[in-house]
């Protein structure tokens, strides 16, 4: 084995005096194996690079760490030029000292150094540890995983199929649609949230590059760029579906009525169910957390009835293993629970739901409810850094707003009321679809409600309108909270998987805000939507695109 | 148990019948309440002013010298409660206040007293389950709202008392000792505090909103820990007439009034002729006394 080469980046000397570069060139002659560092312009810069190669060639050197105050920007860079330059990219390690220097004294540099080495050091291992990856030998391969079905996974994985590469879409729900699939109408132009993507959930089910992995979640990930091994855990759906037809009639007869969680619990739904009933696949699944024969241990309707045999109450969780090259992540969002907020009397006032519920109750296909105050209040844990959460959920005045004029397209004798903070609505005809929604007659009022509560069959809504200061109390009939936009559960656990990075909310953290917004600092993964931050469809889309067009770029650099 | 007891100037005068019915009702559950063998006034309000340490120095002379003879201290007055916990924890963060309320009190006090209000007492050493067993007279349901007020709870993260939106330790003791706690949105809104002084009127209708509110969710009496919610609520019901001639008026007991009545205490030990409006009616009427 060669000898391994240690860079240190020209910026990373803005650290001294807190660590003395010369004693650490010494400490690290005294290895063997390693080749001390050189000073290079910095090494990002097009001379710096050069200079690299240089330095590798010259000492006939194949791996390398090196320190960077921006690793995760250098890092992937680096592992390019490697494999330009004929070198296994998995064989470098790109650091950054700015850590090992935190709480250091200028006037002891001999403990920034020493903590300096040992992060050199700990690189090094790391090198060495990996044994010589079979990259090179195994061909790379042109196959990508979308996990997540939603809108953005959707729009990625048509992309890539029509782009000719196979997809996997893996989904841990029934059917693929995700969150836009609960939604009744879509601002600014208002139309049918089904009627935009029920066309695109058929065709990817009907994709011939595309294959649908739903009801599964992602077990373990392992591998790089170009052979990714991902082992996915298929959960008992109890019902078999290559004989089930689709006909519906287990859900029909299914004796066990629950409240629907595709419904938002507003809804009725049955044990044995699909989320709707353009579900794509439209293959049932047993919920045994509610169904009689599971709970209780009689019944079976569903499987007298069923005139395919297709129930299986043993089925059981099974697992496959699967290989790409790429990986999506759109694993979505969820919203704040408001069961959390005391304020609102932490989900147990009848009537107070959030803004997903809402959609059901607007959308054609979702339960009923006629009333005629209706209370609508934004920001709700979104913007409250003292008690919840810092960020603005980018969304929430927006469908606050299309709920509001929906509802009084529907309901002309009733009254919208939206409690706000700022109204944002920095997009393409966003503005004017509030400037609509006022002349509609929605009352805006400036302030918070600090408390709801039932009385007099009514719920009080106690707030403040701080344009009359004035204190507000309105008996509604229904309170909708716009709560905020959080990661979808199990989000950190799948980053972690994935050695993706997560920030403070779990929110999937991308390799650079502004020139990177796609990427992940692990090269051939990718994030879509909301898993990576809120952001409305259109973004989403985008990103969906986006996304699949850096595979692209990524597949296309490599011919096998 | 014993347990060192601050009772507070009100306490003494005023609020007798919070006072000896707590104390009455501490011998029969067997713990001790041990008076401070010297007190002063707490200072009746925490400082608003964070320079104002001067407002420190009563509540940290009776935390200091409670520290010579014992380790907990309790009390029943929400106010005292307050300001004392308050300080103590102030004491325990901040060492320049620390070092200053030292120097003027000339005493060495670094807040390892704990303060616990008598509820806590009930709720962590005695425990509900066990007050259950001790009631004597079944008090048959009675339909009492708890009224928190503010000092027992705010701030919310330096009394850390219960929940903040919804505390429940109030509905859960009345659950122990038979009663029926009746929920109402404003158990934890301000009673008026001192505006009954200078603005009489803006106290009667925060106590109007309160009681009103209490009664349409059906209670029959309020309860309280607070000798000023107290006195908002149930000496100012008169007043509250003048404004609101619908208003029927509701009986506002000290709830160690209503845990003496389950433990069985003799009526007279209960003092309810300090009451403004008169519990005792009612109490007949339900076959209680």
């Amino acid at each position: 084995m060669g000898k391994i080469g240690v860079i240190l980046c020209a910026c990373e000397l803005e650290g001294v005096p807190l660590f003395n570069p010369e004693a650490l060139g010494k400490n690290l002659r005294g290895d063997g194996g390693v080749l001390p560092f050189v000073y290079h312009p910095p090494v990002c810069s097009e001379l710096g690079m050069e200079a690299i190669r240089a330095f590798l060639e010259e000492n006939e050197l194949d791996r390398v760490v090196v320190t960077c105050s921006k690793p995760e920007l250098f890092g992937p860079t680096l592992k390019k030029a490697l494999r330009q330059w004929g070198l296994n990219p998995s064989l470098s390690e790109v650091l950054g000292i700015g850590p090992a220097l935190e709480g250091g004294r200028e006037d002891d540099p001999q403990v920034g150094t020493e903590r300096v080495l040992h992060a050199i050091e700990k690189g090094i291992d790391e090198v060495r540890r990996r044994s010589p990856s079979k990259e090179g030998q195994s061909p790379f391969i042109k196959r990508v995983m979308v996990i997540g079905g939603g809108i953005a996974g959707i729009t990625a994985s048509i992309d890539l199929g029509n782009a000719g590469y196979e997809v996997l879409l893996v989904d841990r729900l029934p059917s693929i649609g995700g969150r836009m699939l609960q939604l009744s109408e879509t601002f600014p132009t208002l139309d049918c949230a089904q009627c935009t993507l029920t066309p695109k959930t058929v065709e990817t089910g009907q994709h011939p590059q595309i294959r649908l992995i739903t009801y599964s979640e992602i077990e373990s990930v392992k591998g790089e760029v170009g052979n990714f091994s991902v082992k996915i855990r298929r959960k008992a759906a109890y019902v078999d579906w290559e004989k089930c037809t689709g006909c519906g009639l287990c859900q029909e007869k299914c004796p066990s009525k629950v409240f629907s969680e595709f419904e938002r619990g507003i809804g009725p739904g049955k044990a044995i169910y699909t989320l709707s009933p353009q579900a794509v696949p439209n293959k049932p699944v047993i919920n045994r957390e509610v169904c009689r024969y599971f709970t209780k241990g009689k019944c079976r309707v569903c499987e007298k009835i069923c005139p395919a045999g297709a129930i299986d109450y043993e089925q059981e969780d099974t697992f496959i293993e699967e290989r790409v090259g790429a990986i999506i992540v759109a694993m979505g969002f969820d919203l704040f629970p408001k069961e959390e907020i005391g304020e609102y009397g932490y989900g147990d006032v009848p009537d107070v739901i959030d803004g997903l519920a809402f959609e059901r109750l607007l959308s054609a296909s979702g339960p009923t409810a006629i009333p005629k105050e209706v209370v609508f209040i934004q920001c709700v844990a979104s913007r409250d850094p003292e008690r919840y959460l810092p960020y603005c959920s980018r969304v929430c005045c927006m469908y606050t707003a299309k709920h509001a004029r929906l509802y009084k397209h529907k309901v002309h004798d009733g009254h919208a009321y939206i409690f706000y903070m700022d109204i944002r609505s920095m997009g393409k005809g966003y503005e004017e679809f509030i400037q609509q929604g006022m002349e509609e007659g929605i009352l805006y009022l400036r302030g918070r409600v600090s408390r709801l509560f039932r009385e007099n069959g009514h719920i009080a809504v106690w707030g403040a309108d701080t344009l009359t200061g004035k204190k507000v109390e309105i008996a509604a009939d229904m309170v909708v909270l716009a709560t905020a936009v959080i990661p979808s559960r199990g989000a950190r656990e799948l980053a972690e998987k994935l050695h993706i990075k997560t920030d403070e909310y779990d929110f999937l953290t991308e390799a650079q805000w502004k020139v990177h917004p796609v990427e992940t600092a692990v090269e051939g993964i990718y994030l879509a939507g909301c898993a990576q931050g809120p952001k409305d469809i259109a973004d989403t889309v985008a990103q969906g695109n986006a996304a699949a067009s850096k595979v692209q770029v990524l597949f296309s650099q490599h011919r096998n | 148990m014993e347990y060192l007891y601050f009772p507070g100037c009100t306490l003494y005068t005023k609020a007798k019948n919070l006072d000896e019915a707590g104390r009455e009702c501490a011998r029969v559950l067997g713990f001790e309440l041990r008076e401070l063998s010297n007190w002063t006034c707490c200072g009746a309000t925490f400082p608003l002013a964070k320079d104002n340490i001067m407002a420190l120095a009563p509540p940290a002379r009776i935390l200091a010298r409670a520290k010579q003879e014992g380790s907990t201290v309790t009390t029943l007055c929400s106010v005292c409660f307050n300001v004392i916990k308050r300080t103590n924890r102030l004491i325990q963060a901040d060492v320049e206040a620390r070092e200053k309320v030292n120097t003027f009190i000339e005493m060495d006090y670094e807040g390892d007293v704990q303060v616990l209000h008598y509820l806590e007492i009930l709720k962590r050493d005695v425990g509900f389950d066990g007050l259950k067993t001790a009631v004597k007279r079944d008090l048959g349901g009675l339909k009492v709202a708890p009224f928190y007020g503010c000092m027992l709870l705010r701030p919310f993260e330096e009394m850390e008392f219960d929940d903040k939106e919804a505390p429940r330790i109030f509905e859960e003791f009345l659950e122990a000792i038979t009663c029926e706690p009746v929920d109402y949105p404003y158990k934890i809104e301000c009673c008026g505090a001192f505006q009954s002084v200078g603005a009489p009127e803006v106290a009667t209708e925060c106590a109007y909103a309160i009681l009103s509110s209490a009664l349409r969710s059906g209670a029959e009496a309020v309860t309280t820990t607070c000798p000023l919610c107290q006195f908002n609520i149930d000496s100012m019901q008169k007043e509250i007439r003048e404004g609101h001639n619908d208003f029927p008026g509701i009986p506002i007991l000290y709830f160690t009034q209503l845990l003496g009545l389950a433990l069985g205490l003799p009526v007279e030990k209960l003092d309810f002729e300090r009451n403004d409006v008169d519990p005792r009616p009612l109490l007949r009427e339900k076959g209680l006394i």
